[in-house]
């Protein structure tokens, strides 16, 4: 009887799993199989594919524009240590028993629930150069005495944006920061900070603590696991991101100046057919995410407080 | 004196908060009033310089029509944003109701059920979840290209390269291949199976009590029955919140499409926007226009399913 009532759970078990799990190896691990062994082929879908050994990862280590994209991939996860501290702070200034908090709320988080090709689109109209939002505020509200100053300095004044190999990537990243500065962050550092204890500052006001130390003393470390967890996320996705935003807004340039690693796997794969090299730059780049979560959560226990 | 300084500094803190947040509020939506102003404005007066912001932003008239014109404009694309909307709606909710479903089941056999081989599975699960979406789709790109050559050697009688159509009300619509590439079958089949969403309703299932389930099982209830009538209708919260966002991923879905579409008529929203930028580099009014309509169905389901948002986002941080 117990056997039985096990044997047809077992049986059950694989039937509701079924649906999912075909799916699963159809989708995701045969593809992840056949594109470690593809790496190690060179394939342009027309002829036979041809077994080359090592010989894509050697010519991508010698690959110059590869190491300018990854250099422009890091260049662009610069943002992110702003962004995070930006919505850190954000999180700080809304946790507080104030009216009408919820709107506010929906209002820093709308940008993070639209971006896509609607608001990078706009972001491409926000930065042209003559008719844009910004260099229209530029042209008529910032002092002509800075303006010179900065172009004193050689410095491209008014900015030509996404079509300057200067001011591509930093346009690229305000808009990130507008982005993600209140979403998805925010709300984690806000549940972090409404799980303080309101008795730690209250015994930091008794000794005479100023904001920034009950910051740096009480909210810094108390919301440091979450910290943690947001970086992590975010660099995983900042080493495997950029392709959307560059292919709507620049095209991957001026120059490649806003090609990205992930736009190189693209171009490689879909524009020219290199499905072998294309596979081993997305076989390099999972080794880097992998390397940087695993360092990430070797250290990261060290200096997070629990 | 002392009494009312306490107040007073309470009162001088509220109003400096309420104008930050204010001020980053006006930042956030700077962008979107931008897109609403220059969405109506004539054609003519988007490439005017004005002497300052505040004449920039506010329309010397106001041209709603603009919204019909994306329609009109783009009709000769395949049937244009009207098609593209179809598209994007009929995947988004085909997807939706598929990994929603597979998930769900597939959760339930992780949480519950006790079969050789589980624990195994489950790990190589929560393994895939970490590798970059390029590794697997180069092959799955490859699969959708060559799938129509394979399946013509094995079933010669289907002509599986040829493009279909259907009839509704006597006009006929481009309806695409049946498997592969510019087909729905490649819009939506690979993305309707996840191991997210299997990951986080397990989680989820995990935490309901077993009592309940131990009850029906004396009453005389089969698995599925307790599956249907104990574990979904306590999953609610979890199940909206994978609903919302899974559909609204699909909605911004940008890169699988892109290289499995080349036909207009198959589009969805986003990559007939970009062909539509492609073709009208200049004319920002429709161009904002046609983002309007793009994201404004977001706008409100975000709205709408607000709560479950912001509860989505501390459940799928709990494995952090």
């Amino acid at each position: 009887m117990a056997q039985t009532t096990r044997g047809r759970t077992a049986l059950a078990g694989y039937l509701f799993l079924l649906p999912n799990l075909l799916g699963f190896l159809a989708f995701t691990l045969l593809p992840v199989l056949a594109s470690l062994a593809l790496s190690f082929y060179a394939w342009d879908l027309f002829t036979s594919p041809r077994f080359v050994g090592l010989h894509n990862f050697i010519a991508l280590m010698r690959d110059r524009d590869f190491w300018y994209y990854a250099y422009n991939t890091v260049f662009l996860m610069l943002a992110i240590p702003v962004n995070i501290l930006g919505s850190l702070l954000l999180a700080v200034v809304m946790n507080q028993k104030l009216r009408g908090i919820v709107v506010f709320r929906a209002m820093y988080f709308l940008p993070s629930i639209v971006a896509g090709v609607g608001t990078y689109l706009l972001w491409r109209w926000i930065y042209n150069p003559d008719y844009g939002l910004i260099n229209t505020i530029i042209a008529s509200w910032f002092p002509q005495w800075l303006s010179d100053g900065i172009r004193g300095l050689g410095v491209e004044w008014p900015p030509q944006w996404l079509t300057s190999v200067t001011w591509a990537k930093p346009a690229l990243m305000f808009m990130s920061f507008w982005t993600v500065v209140g979403g998805y962050n925010m709300i984690l550092y806000l549940a972090a900070l409404q799980g303080v204890s309101p008795e730690l500052y209250e015994a930091a006001d008794i000794d005479g603590a100023n904001a920034w130390q009950r910051f740096w003393a009480i909210t810094w470390p108390m919301v440091s696991p979450t910290t943690f967890f947001v970086l992590t996320m975010s660099l995983i996705g900042g080493l495997q991101g950029g392709f959307e935003q560059a292919f709507v807004m620049t095209r991957g340039g001026p120059a490649g100046a806003t090609t990205t690693i992930s736009y190189y796997i693209y171009n490689h794969a879909f524009t020219w057919n290199h499905m072998g090299y294309a596979a081993a730059i997305a076989w390099v780049l999972f080794a880097v995410v992998f390397g940087v979560t695993l360092v990430n959560w070797r250290f990261g226990g060290r200096i997070v407080h629990y | 004196m002392r009494v009312f300084r306490k107040q007073d500094e309470m009162t001088v803190k509220k109003l400096v908060t309420y104008l930050v947040l204010g001020f980053v509020g006006l930042f956030m939506l700077l962008p979107f009033l931008w897109m609403l102003s220059t969405s109506v404005k004539p054609a003519s007066d988007v490439f005017t310089s004005f002497e300052n912001p505040i004449k920039a932003f506010v329309p010397r008239e106001t041209q709603w029509r603009n919204f019909p014109r994306v329609y009109d404009t783009t009709r000769a694309m395949g049937g244009g944003f009207a098609r593209w909307y179809l598209n994007s709606v009929l995947v988004a909710v085909v997807v939706t109701l598929g990994q929603v479903t597979t998930s769900a089941c597939a959760a339930y056999a992780f949480a519950r059920l006790r079969f050789p081989g589980r624990d195994k599975l489950f790990l190589g699960y929560l393994a895939t979840m970490m590798i970059p979406g390029a590794v697997t789709m180069i092959p799955n790109f490859i699969l959708m290209r060559k799938i129509t050559e394979w399946l013509t050697v094995v079933a010669p009688m289907v002509d599986w390269d040829a493009s279909r159509v259907v009839s509704v009300f006597g006009r006929t619509y481009d309806a695409g291949r049946l498997v592969g590439l510019d087909s729905y079958f490649a819009l939506a089949v690979p993305a309707m199976f996840s191991a997210y969403g299997t990951f986080m309703l397990r989680q989820y299932f995990l935490s309901i009590p077993r009592d309940l389930e131990e009850a029906a099982t004396i009453d005389g209830c089969g698995l599925f029955r307790i599956f249907t009538t104990i574990i979904l209708p306590l999953s609610k919260p979890a199940l909206a919140t994978l609903t919302i966002f899974t559909f609204m991923g699909n909605w911004q879905s940008f890169y699988w499409p892109l290289i499995v579409l080349t036909q207009d008529s198959m589009k969805t929203l986003p990559l007939g926007l970009l062909s539509f930028m492609g073709l009208y580099s200049t004319q920002w009014s429709l161009l904002m226009a046609g983002s309007m309509m793009m994201i404004l169905p977001m706008i409100i389901v975000f709205l709408v399913g607000q709560k479950w948002f912001i509860s989505g986002i501390q459940l799928g941080a709990l494995k952090g």
